[in-house]
């Protein structure tokens, strides 16, 4: 029995910022004070309050230490553990108030946040499946082996209208009652998509992470479901800690008898094997990802027939994501109903999202449906940095689209974001202010997918290609209004005639950055500015002779010597020698100097 | 000689519809100097994995961290001994941006380009690398120092824009962090 627990995060976000030295220092200090009996230090998964790793919670207070450095540990051991009074300076400052210390859930960030997905994130040791059971694991499957048909399972899914998680918002249900139904005899296979590969998501990752065993479990309850005895996990190269914590999750489970023959001591077998992606990002692509796992290049191909036919080895499969099979576990245990009764009409349930780029409160968070982006963004998220302003939100990564300001109160859910031009995705949120310019982010994701493209169909190799070429001409000052009309009608090509999901969203991000911020557009096609000012070609340089000091500093740094000019006298820049490398703006302490 | 076969058959330079052929410039030019221990070593994953489905690539993983890139000699090894042929091996090396054909540096420098460390100036830092180093993203220093990358998220959002330097982690980085990043390892 140990009297206090100390949870530190070992997420990929806090591991980066050292919070694998910050546990063996907590130990060998703990030992040190003679607590080893008495304190019982956790490694858990992510938190979601990346921005603020490393994190360390203490419990039986909760108390929320952020930002921890290994010389604080010290200090937290031997004043927090060992005394009892909490090291005021380090905990988060939103839990500080006058009365005291408020409890994390109370705070902005996790006020209005619903946990399903991301239910054991953070609480749990994600290597110890005894602690995985302790919070009702494996019972879902356990009722689903003793008391359920596999229809009543599916019946399950469809009345609670759990949705694919992965992006398209395919119902779950519905999916793994055609792999039931289509072909009833002989082999399938149930696989789960952890390939997240959209830049700026890592939702799953943290599942992976944090509760592997959540995945196991439901990947078994749909084995169960369509009649499979064999699953398979394809999952990020890049992601070494999701892997490890997978692979010991499945012996840990294989050694308990959960995974394996007869389980429960039912007649039901289920076994699941992990392979690891090369870093493609059209193996997100189902049938791209399934023939990845068959040794092949991963190159989708034609539907029909689908996957629920006709999948991996041939044989009928279901895809699902890892956030998809989160719900699935909780869904079993509390019915339905309780599932419903979060969401809009055609949207229920969750949505965990990974908040990224200009917003205070980088991190995961789980929210229900139909949640507006203002709360997520300013209320969670804690608005823009710096006091810039709001300017979009990407949702969807390459597939999806620039929200601007005007469409900041839809509530956020499948069809709703589709209408406006973007999609869910996998649940990436990258919020851009000001600085950001909305012609060079539509470059950057066709700079994506044209380095993604897999090269098997023509409009999405060659016309991805195209798109990018036109962009980057626009982003250098050399593009005509006509280049405009042609680059939109390229998009619509290309989404008709593309043969995967890769090709037919490839365009979203240049749509909807014409439809929003054609005003962009066109100053960097007619005025030759970027308003930005991101595009170097479009910048030039200038000194304000009235704040200028003449402090030759600029002159010193400047690589191209564009700089001239006398101690004490304003400067002048060359624009004709001028780099436009912004190392004078940098160096500049009076604020003289200005692109645009 | 094989090689040589290989990089004949794409010809040379960049194909401007941005198929396969681009990256015929990853053919090694680094001559191979596997040992015969590596070579057991790959043998006998091969004989463990091989009756597994779709084995390939897990094998070619295994592969590339016994030899730490994938040359065409080690394709041909792993050809050879699942009876698969060389072209299959080498569609598969060339697919996946993970799979080298080319050695990396001792120092292998990760540039994160996806969206949040982009917005946040994450292409700068990758600018300004290239500059200090003198190689372009996907090269190594002449003294195989240092080999410059570009990488798709790794998932450390919260500490934007973020580098990669073999397993250490530099985040929260501008353009001008980056000499000091580079002089530890000098």
């Amino acid at each position: 029995m140990y009297r206090s627990h100390v949870l530190v995060c070992g997420g990929t976000g806090c591991t980066s910022s050292g919070s694998q030295q910050i546990m063996d220092t907590l130990q060998a200090e703990i030992d040190k004070a003679g607590l080893k009996e008495e304190v019982c230090v956790v490694q858990t998964g992510c938190h979601g309050l990346c921005a603020l790793g490393p994190i360390m919670i203490v419990y039986p207070e909760a108390t929320f230490y952020s930002m921890v450095k290994n010389e604080d540990i010290a200090e937290i051991v031997n004043e927090h553990l060992l005394k009892g009074r909490i090291v005021k300076r380090l905990v988060y400052s939103e839990t500080v108030t006058e009365e005291g210390i408020k409890s994390l859930n109370e705070t902005d960030f996790y006020k209005k946040q619903h946990r399903i997905a991301l239910r054991n994130c953070g609480v749990i040791n994600p290597e110890d499946i005894d602690e995985y059971i302790g919070t009702r694991g494996y019972e879902a499957l356990g009722k689903v082996l003793t008391e359920m048909t596999p229809d009543d399972v599916i019946n399950t899914l469809l009345a609670a209208g759990l949705r694919g998680r992965g992006g398209a918002g395919f119902p779950t249900g519905r999916k793994w009652q055609l792999a039931k139904d289509l072909v009833k005899e002989g082999k399938k296979y149930v696989c789960c998509n952890a390939d997240e590969g959209d830049p700026g998501a890592f939702m799953d990752r943290s599942v992976l992470e944090g509760d592997p065993h959540v995945v196991l479990e439901a990947m078994a309850i749909a084995g169960y479901a369509i009649g499979a005895d064999q699953g398979y996990i394809y999952v990020r190269a890049e992601y070494p800690i999701a892997v490890d914590r997978l692979q010991i999750a499945i012996n840990q489970a294989r050694e308990y008898g959960l995974l394996g023959k007869n389980i429960f001591g039912t007649d039901f077998s289920f076994d699941i094997e992990l392979r690891l992606g090369a870093g493609a990002f059209v193996c997100g692509e189902e049938t791209a990802l399934m023939t990845s796992i068959e040794g092949k290049r991963g190159e989708p191909r034609p539907r029909p027939p689908f996957p629920a036919e006709k999948g991996l080895f041939e044989r009928p499969t279901i895809l699902n994501n890892v956030e998809t099979y989160a719900n699935v576990p909780q869904i079993i245990l509390n019915g339905p109903e309780w599932f419903a009764s979060m969401g809009t009409e055609k949207s229920k349930g969750t949505k965990v999202f990974a908040l990224g780029g200009k917003i205070k409160n980088t991190g995961l968070v789980e929210v229900p449906m139909g949640t507006t982006l203002r709360e997520v963004v300013e209320e969670i998220g804690g608005g823009i940095p710096n006091g810039k302003k709001f300017k979009a939100a990407q949702t969807g990564g390459p597939s999806g689209g620039c929200i601007p300001a005007e469409h900041f109160d839809i509530p956020i859910d499948y069809d709703n974001l589709l209408a406006i031009g973007s999609m869910m995705g996998s649940g990436g949120l990258i919020v851009m202010d000001e600085d950001n310019c909305m012609v060079d982010i539509a470059k950057f994701f066709l700079d994506f997918t044209v380095d993604e493209s897999c090269g098997k169909c023509t409009p999405c190799r060659i016309g991805t290609k195209r798109m990018y070429e036109m962009l980057d001409k626009i982003t250098k000052g050399q593009g005509t209004l006509e280049d405009l009309d042609k680059l939109e009608e390229l998009c619509y090509f290309i989404k008709e005639n593309s043969l995967c999901g890769l090709g037919q969203t490839a365009p979203n991000p240049v749509l909807s950055t014409l439809k929003y911020f054609r005003d962009e557009y066109v100053a960097h096609v007619v005025d030759k500015k970027c308003p930005a000012g991101v595009c170097k070609d479009l910048l030039s340089f200038s000194i304000d002779p009235d704040k200028c000091k003449g402090c030759t500093l600029c002159s010193r740094v400047c690589p191209a010597g564009a700089i001239s000019g006398t101690v004490k006298n304003p400067h002048v820049i060359d624009t004709n020698k001028c780099l436009k490398c912004g190392a004078c703006i940098e160096k500049c302490k009076f604020g003289a100097i200005s692109k645009k | 000689m094989v090689s040589q076969k290989i990089t004949d058959s794409f010809g040379e330079g960049t194909c401007s519809c941005n198929c396969e052929s681009k990256r015929a410039n990853k053919i090694c030019t680094v001559p191979f100097n596997g040992t015969k221990e590596q070579e057991e070593q790959l043998i006998k994953v091969i004989q463990e994995l091989k009756d597994d489905k779709g084995a390939l690539m897990p094998v070619m993983q295994k592969a590339q961290e016994i030899y730490g890139y994938l040359p065409i000699e080690v394709q041909t090894i792993i050809a050879n001994e699942m009876n698969i042929p060389l072209e299959k091996v080498y569609g598969v090396a060339t697919f996946y941006s993970q799979f080298a054909l080319n050695p990396k540096g001792k120092y292998k420098i990760s540039v994160c380009l996806g969206t949040a460390c982009y917005v946040k100036g994450s292409g700068e830092i990758y600018d300004k690398l290239q500059e200090l180093l003198g190689i372009e993203g996907g090269g190594c220093t002449p003294d195989g120092k240092f080999s410059l990358e570009a990488c798709r998220c790794i998932g450390a959002c919260g500490l934007a824009p973020v580098i990669t330097v073999n397993d250490d982690v530099y985040g929260r980085l501008t353009a001008d962090d980056v000499a000091d990043i580079l002089k530890k390892y000098e």
